[in-house]
């Protein structure tokens, strides 16, 4: 019984990944087929043709530097603030705490339109011109939130009497936060630099309000979809599925690799499979499109 | 708050302060005041800004109730705002989207959380990461190329016998929104499954055996056991998913048929196309509206904390 209802899981999971995965290859596919509309049926021959086209377009091009830009000053500030934010929260309890997480977590759940447009107001009040500088106010104002979550998470498993006893020893203020707390918290500033960094160049709906002229990536595409389809978004397409595999398949063997000299060490399966548990808190972050 | 000047002396902890409050005023609550004040004024041409027309005023709000059209819900025809119309279809079609979601995702995370042996899951994980690192806008123009009137998945449909000629799947075969809930499903889908995974992952293996013991059925354990414990991974999904349809701009763009229309559309024309940035401002502020009733209605109706959605 038990095993012909695991035999029905193994069917539907694989079914599932067929299902994430056909689309994916479809619109991949669609980048080789000789048709100026993008499709893989009718199938009229290989070509490369839209390889070229796309690493002809200009405007593409700069819309991908654009996009870097935006994610790494998203990067500088979102660590920091939410890192701070993180802190301060952690350290006083109550009523406060609790009106204080709402308000840092809010954006997290408010639609990025709304984000985008209430961004481009304020700053259009304070006279400041709609440009990515907004869009990296507006992305930061519920990315940092992320570092929050991600920080608060790991101070949790933080021994205060550290601290306590560094600053007993005669250590400064300075020397308390940079030799013992943050070194602490490196492992969540890393990923929350990764997912700041991500998000950001996921995102679309703040962008697309705060941007004034300039094009991210995303909008780029976008424009492209909505307006004229030729297979070239394909070849983009396929460009950043194959990036994402390799990606992937690197970080698989890493924690392979990790995996078995855990093995080796005698050490037991619990810590082989942290990896996985990281992994699983990271993706409603990862991929959030606000 | 004594304890951090001790421990951080007190220009770090006045940085703190500082960073927290810029993060706080300048990018969350000034720009939302903005956005609500906004929402009262006019949109007026540069040169009667501050001028006797420049009065508060509901006009913008008024916009979202006047010109009628007729409604067909549940077979019942009446008539019901343009705007308010989209903002319900964008509503109810979230909802449904959260609905099937939910259905597809909740066995799957059970499935990774309880039978997949632990050596596999990993790579399992990273398997589904991979449809979730690609853009959006990618993910619906995918579902774009199958749905086309020419496309693989009306040739496969006529080739194997299914139907005898090309279905136009993107006007939709049920609702004029067929083609919108198929890209917000497979773009959102995994939103659910994650959350729900993690809260299955923290249940002791002990309880769903004894239930077995003791004679449940299969169901019975699902339901009595494993289903109220996944609870705050529910909420999460569904809060996650549901906001992140009605709030989508791309799907319901990229896959449009020629009768429907997302609330996010609307907003996107009036501030981008109108450029009447005070009735975007308004429209806005009606999302923010939905926003907190949905969040209230999960964490009462899932009697979970905030802290258990936002994670």
């Amino acid at each position: 019984m038990t095993r012909s209802r695991n035999l029905l899981g193994h069917v539907y999971f694989g079914a599932f990944l067929f299902y994430m995965f056909v689309p994916l290859a479809i619109m991949g596919g669609a980048a080789f087929n000789d048709n100026r509309l993008p499709s893989i049926y009718p199938w009229k021959g290989w070509t490369d043709r839209w390889f070229i086209e796309l690493f002809r377009d200009q405007v593409l091009w700069n819309s991908a530097i654009n996009t870097i830009w935006v994610a790494l000053a998203v990067v500088v500030l979102a660590v920091p603030l939410g890192t701070a934010g993180a802190i301060l929260i952690n350290s006083i309890s109550g009523r406060v705490r609790g009106v204080l997480y709402g308000l840092m977590v809010a954006p997290i759940l408010m639609p990025g339109a709304v984000i985008g447009i209430s961004t481009l107001l304020f700053w259009n009040q304070a006279s400041v011109p709609p440009g990515l500088h907004l869009s990296v106010m507006g992305q930061v104002s519920y990315i940092a939130a992320f570092v929050m979550l991600l920080v608060l998470a790991r101070l949790q498993s933080f021994d205060p009497a550290l601290e306590e006893a560094a600053l007993d020893l005669g250590a400064s203020h300075g020397q308390v936060l940079r030799r013992i707390l943050m070194p602490h918290l490196y492992p969540a500033l890393g990923a929350g630099a990764a997912i700041a960094f991500f998000q950001s160049i996921e995102n679309f709906n703040v962008t697309l309000f705060t941007r004034g002229t300039s094009n991210t990536l995303t909008v780029y595409v976008f424009s492209k979809v909505r307006s004229g389809i030729t297979p070239t978004i394909n070849a983009l397409a396929l460009i950043l599925i194959a990036f994402t595999i390799v990606c992937a398949v690197a970080y698989e063997i890493a924690r392979r690799r990790a995996a078995r000299r855990e093995l080796l060490r005698g050490a037991d399966d619990g810590e082989a499979s942290t990896p996985a548990v990281s992994l699983a808190s990271a993706p409603v972050a990862a991929g959030q499109g606000a | 708050m004594q304890d951090m000047l001790r421990r951080y002396g007190g220009t770090l902890t006045g940085a703190f302060f500082l960073l927290t409050a810029f993060w706080l005023l300048a990018l969350i609550i000034l720009p939302n005041i903005t956005l609500f004040e906004s929402s009262f004024r006019l949109y007026l041409p540069v040169t009667e800004i501050g001028g006797p027309r420049d009065v508060y005023t509901l006009a913008n709000y008024q916009k979202f109730i006047n010109n009628p059209v007729d409604t067909t819900i549940f077979g019942m025809t009446f008539q019901m705002p343009i705007h308010m119309k989209t903002f319900f279809n964008t509503v109810l079609f979230s909802a449904v989207v959260t609905l099937i979601t939910f259905v597809v995702a909740y066995p799957l995370a059970y499935y990774l959380a309880k039978v997949v042996s632990p050596a596999s899951l990993p790579t399992l994980i990273l398997l589904l990461f991979i449809p979730l690192w690609v853009s959006e806008a990618l993910r619906a123009f995918a579902w774009y190329i199958i749905l086309t009137f020419n496309g693989p998945l009306n040739s496969l449909l006529v080739a194997i016998g299914l139907l005898e000629k090309p279905i136009r799947w993107q006007n939709g075969v049920f609702t004029p929104y067929d083609a919108i809930v198929i890209g917000l499903v497979y773009t959102y889908v995994l939103f659910m499954l994650f959350p729900i995974y993690g809260s299955i992952q923290s249940l002791d293996r002990n309880q769903i055996e004894a239930s077995e013991d003791l004679g449940a059925k299969w169901w019975q354990t699902h339901l009595r056991v494993i289903l109220p414990h996944a609870k705050p991974g529910i909420a999460s999904g569904s809060v996650m998913v549901f906001m992140l349809s009605a709030g989508s701009l791309l799907v319901p763009t990229v896959l449009p048929s020629t009768s429907s229309n997302w609330f996010t559309q609307t907003i996107q024309v009036l501030m981008l196309e109108s450029q009447d940035w005070n009735s975007g401002a308004a429209y806005s502020f009606l999302y923010i509206l939905l926003c907190s009733v949905v969040v209230a209605l999960v964490m009462w109706l899932f009697k979970v904390k905030l802290s258990d959605i936002a994670k």
